[in-house]
């Protein structure tokens, strides 16, 4: 049904998948949007998307621009540790927004900017007032800032509820903010914070990059180290004032630190770093306003938040090398590689227990000589058939058991038992000869290490044993040759000429 | 109507406690002030000594999703299920943080707002999404104790016991009170010396769990009363005001009972006269004592500190 509207709504296909993926998601968790509201709910959708409403354009262009700016400056607070010094910030800006209010009789008005300003800026004398003349630590002083303003507010904000003002009903806005009230001069606010931040940013970058680092080394050449950070902490404090109306006091901190974080796990240059983590907040803005657009009554803030928190989980989850499910998939293909390798020696060794006379193993044997059960050896048989290092049929033999098979290497197969059993037996030889370890101490040691002997490794140990032939148990390592040209003589098969020749 | 209203003392201050109604009723509220006061008090003085007030803020914000749960499951504000869900969202919040700060190379501080600002957004959402479920976001921030004595009659095998927010924060006092006096020695060894503490056969990871779950279980017994974010102000205000009079510990713990006391008091009165909310007036009223306390407290105070630097 909704590939027709999208039709005629003339989309990008892409996009429209997009969109539907999002709204499929949304629709899992927000009940009160079910299926007889389609309709209406892909006309919002679709309605958002083309942004022909004015305040729609207003709203996705200032979460944006919000998103990027929070990003930006952000990316500073996350690596110069001030994530809680923006939380207090924000909280402490309410009793000023409050005060404002109270002077102009109104929710528009600059006297509300001005009002949050100076108590944002008497938040930051009285924390560095208290860190500096009492003995109480950073995070109590932050508490105490925090709380203690955020009373006043709560204070101020329950007596002008109590008074008969006409236009009151906005005020709650500023807790959990609603973007659908910005007006095109919150925008210019946005954008000239957003420019002051990027001004800055631009002028002072290779200052900023030392003093955040090594302060004491910023100082010695002659940075105005003080002088930044009371720079950093007004932009600070400019950027979580314009993004209340959209974000609101509580979670204002929250688009600070997620997307400079999550870049944090990706990026190490702080170029891309502060590239990144505004373009995260500006993914963010925009995939919460529009999520926020589709529900009733849905706040803005904790949604845009709740996107960035999604991005940040999925980067975690995701990202190269130590994310939890790369890592998760990297160590099981590496358990499943030693599975196969420990499968192989096996059968390697039942190859030569028989004097490499039979070209293939029966499945008894495999079972016998590892003691695993018939699940457990068809399951490392077929991760072996899977990696086409082996292939398996059933006997004709219907003497024996039923339901037994015959196990045949590939040339693949027999090459690379070969390499492991040559990794263990000059490994084994290595330790009794060079590190002089008795002889019946080796095999553990060496069951552990032949996975993951390199061929460097391999190729140095051969020279500093020069080119050995048997182990310390006396048995044959399968030589180079061997392993390239498919064969392997053994002692005895050798006195009888016979050439155990590998089946193609 | 002005914003500071006329100042009259018998308004003020005996009007609350003129008839016997009112005296029933005010006097409730200020029980669950002072339980509340003296709860997070207590509780509060062990964040502070170990420099984890922010985690009292983090863990405070963090129930909010617990809670929300609880009631979409449950349906109702059931007590088991409000502490059940709040307590497991409270240690959620508490191992996500530290997860984050020893397997990522996030900073402790970064890892604490990002947590935290999430479960808060993850709860309000819940809460906006489920509108009927008849919970004020704005309640649950600054709460409103002047509502404690509507609360409904707890009943336990048919027997009514009383109003069930003062049960609750009662009960969680007396087992703050008992856990502290039982497991001082632990608490206050892991506290201060981790290391001696692990030598000492102490079980230092356990002692912090059990802090972080009585962080939770006071934050939702006083979230009726002071809501999530003023219940910071009464973690942090009564450790760090007595310890500018005060230098040991156990003085320290005594010393929030009168605090609380001050506090509630005067909190209620100031709401009395400005007309708003009580436990917003109750945290204005700890800011307002805490700065003559940073002041002239002869501990670190900064006068004194002046005195003896001349």
């Amino acid at each position: 049904m909704f590939w027709k509207t999208e039709k005629t709504l003339g989309f990008p296909r892409s996009l429209g998948i997009v969109t539907a993926s999002i709204a499929f998601s949304t629709n899992l968790q927000a009940k009160q949007i079910d299926w007889n509201k389609a309709e209406s709910f892909f006309e919002r959708t679709s309605r958002f998307w083309q942004m022909q409403d004015q305040s729609v354009q207003i709203v996705v262009l200032g979460s944006i621009l919000i998103g990027i700016s929070c990003g930006l400056i952000g990316s500073y607070v996350v690596t110069r540790r001030l994530s809680l010094f923006g939380d207090t910030l924000s909280h402490a800006v309410l009793p000023g927004i409050a005060i404002g209010f109270i002077w102009s009789q109104s929710k528009d008005n600059p006297a509300l900017l001005i009002g949050a300003i100076i108590a944002g800026f008497l938040g930051v004398t009285c924390l560095t007032l208290l860190q500096k003349y009492t003995p109480i630590r950073q995070d109590s002083a932050l508490g105490i800032v925090l709380s203690g303003f955020y009373a006043i507010g709560i204070c101020l904000l329950t007596r002008i509820q109590k008074m008969e003002f006409g236009n009151q009903s906005g005020l709650e806005s500023f807790l959990f903010g609603q973007a659908s009230a910005l007006s095109i001069n919150d925008i210019w606010g946005i954008g000239i914070t957003l420019a002051g931040i990027g001004l800055f940013v631009l002028a002072t970058h290779k200052e900023l990059l030392i003093s955040g680092f090594d302060p004491s080394f910023a100082r010695s050449i002659g940075i105005h180290t003080m002088l930044l950070q009371y720079g950093l902490w007004i932009l600070l404090a400019f950027c979580i004032i314009t993004s209340l109306q959209v974000i609101g006091v509580i979670l204002a901190s929250a688009l600070l630190i997620i997307p400079a974080a999550t870049a944090s796990l990706l990026v190490k240059r702080m170029n891309a770093y502060l590239f990144l983590a505004s373009l995260l907040g500006g993914i963010a803005g925009l995939s919460g306003t529009f999520l926020s657009f589709l529900g009733q009554g849905l706040p803005t803030g904790p949604l845009i938040v709740l996107v960035s928190t999604f991005l940040f989980l999925l980067v975690l989850g995701f990202r190269p090398k130590t994310g939890i499910f790369t890592h998760w998939n990297f160590s099981r293909t590496h358990s499943m590689r030693i599975k196969a390798e420990n499968t192989l020696k096996a059968l390697y060794h039942i190859l030569e227990s028989q004097n490499f006379e039979k070209t293939s193993i029966t499945s008894q044997d495999l079972m016998q000589r590892v003691g695993i059960g018939r699940g457990d050896c068809d399951r490392e048989v077929d991760l072996l058939i899977r990696m086409n290092l082996a292939t398996q049929r059933s006997t004709k033999d219907s003497s024996k058991l039923p339901g037994q098979s015959l196990i045949t290497l590939t040339p693949q197969g027999w090459e690379y038992a070969c390499k492991i059993v040559r990794n263990h037996r000059l490994w084994e030889l290595y330790l009794t000869n060079e590190a002089k370890y008795a002889s019946d101490h080796v095999h553990e040691d060496a069951e552990k290490i032949e996975h993951v002997l390199g061929d460097q490794t391999i190729r140095q140990l051969e020279r500093i044993l020069s080119n050995p032939r048997e182990d310390p148990h006396g048995k044959l390592i399968p030589s180079l040759d061997d392993i390239e040209h498919g064969g392997i003589k053994n002692k005895h098969a050798a006195e009888e000429g016979f050439r155990y020749s590998n089946p193609t | 109507m002005t914003l500071i209203p006329e100042f009259n003392f018998s308004k003020v201050f005996l009007e609350p406690w003129s008839t016997s109604t009112l005296i029933n009723w005010n006097g409730q509220i200020m029980l669950m002030g002072f339980m509340v006061c003296w709860t997070c008090g207590i509780v509060g003085s062990f964040i502070v000594i170990r420099r984890m007030a922010l985690m009292g803020d983090a863990i405070s914000h963090g129930i909010l999703p617990g809670l929300a749960i609880a009631f979409i499951i449950s349906g109702s504000m059931g007590l088991g299920s409000m502490f059940f869900g709040a307590c497991i969202a409270g240690l959620a919040c508490n191992f996500s943080i530290e997860w984050l700060h020893t397997h990522t190379k996030l900073k402790e501080d970064a890892a604490m707002g990002l947590v935290f600002t999430s479960f808060f957004a993850f709860g309000v959402t819940l809460i906006s999404m489920n509108s009927h479920l008849h919970i004020d976001p704005g309640c649950l921030l600054y709460g409103e104790i002047g509502l404690v004595p509507l609360s409904e009659k707890w009943k336990v095998f048919g027997f009514e016991m009383g109003n069930r927010s003062l049960w609750t924060i009662g009960l969680v006092f007396c087992g703050v009170v008992i856990g502290t006096i039982f497991f001082y020695g632990p608490l206050v060894v892991t506290s201060f010396d981790s290391t001696l503490a692990k030598s000492m056969g102490i079980p230092v990871k356990a002692t912090h769990m059990s802090l972080m779950l009585a962080l939770a279980l006071s934050t939702v017994a006083s979230l009726e009363a002071v809501g999530v974010i003023l219940v910071v102000a009464m973690f942090v205000f009564p450790p760090v005001t007595a310890a500018f009079f005060l230098q040991r510990l156990p003085t320290i713990l005594i010393g929030t009972f009168p605090l609380g006391i001050i506090y509630t008091w005067g909190g209620f009165h100031l709401a009395y006269w400005l007309d708003c909310s009580i436990a917003a007036a109750i945290a204005v009223v700890a800011t307002l004592l805490f700065i003559p306390a940073c002041l002239l407290g002869p501990n670190g105070g900064i006068l004194w500190r002046l005195k003896f630097k001349t």
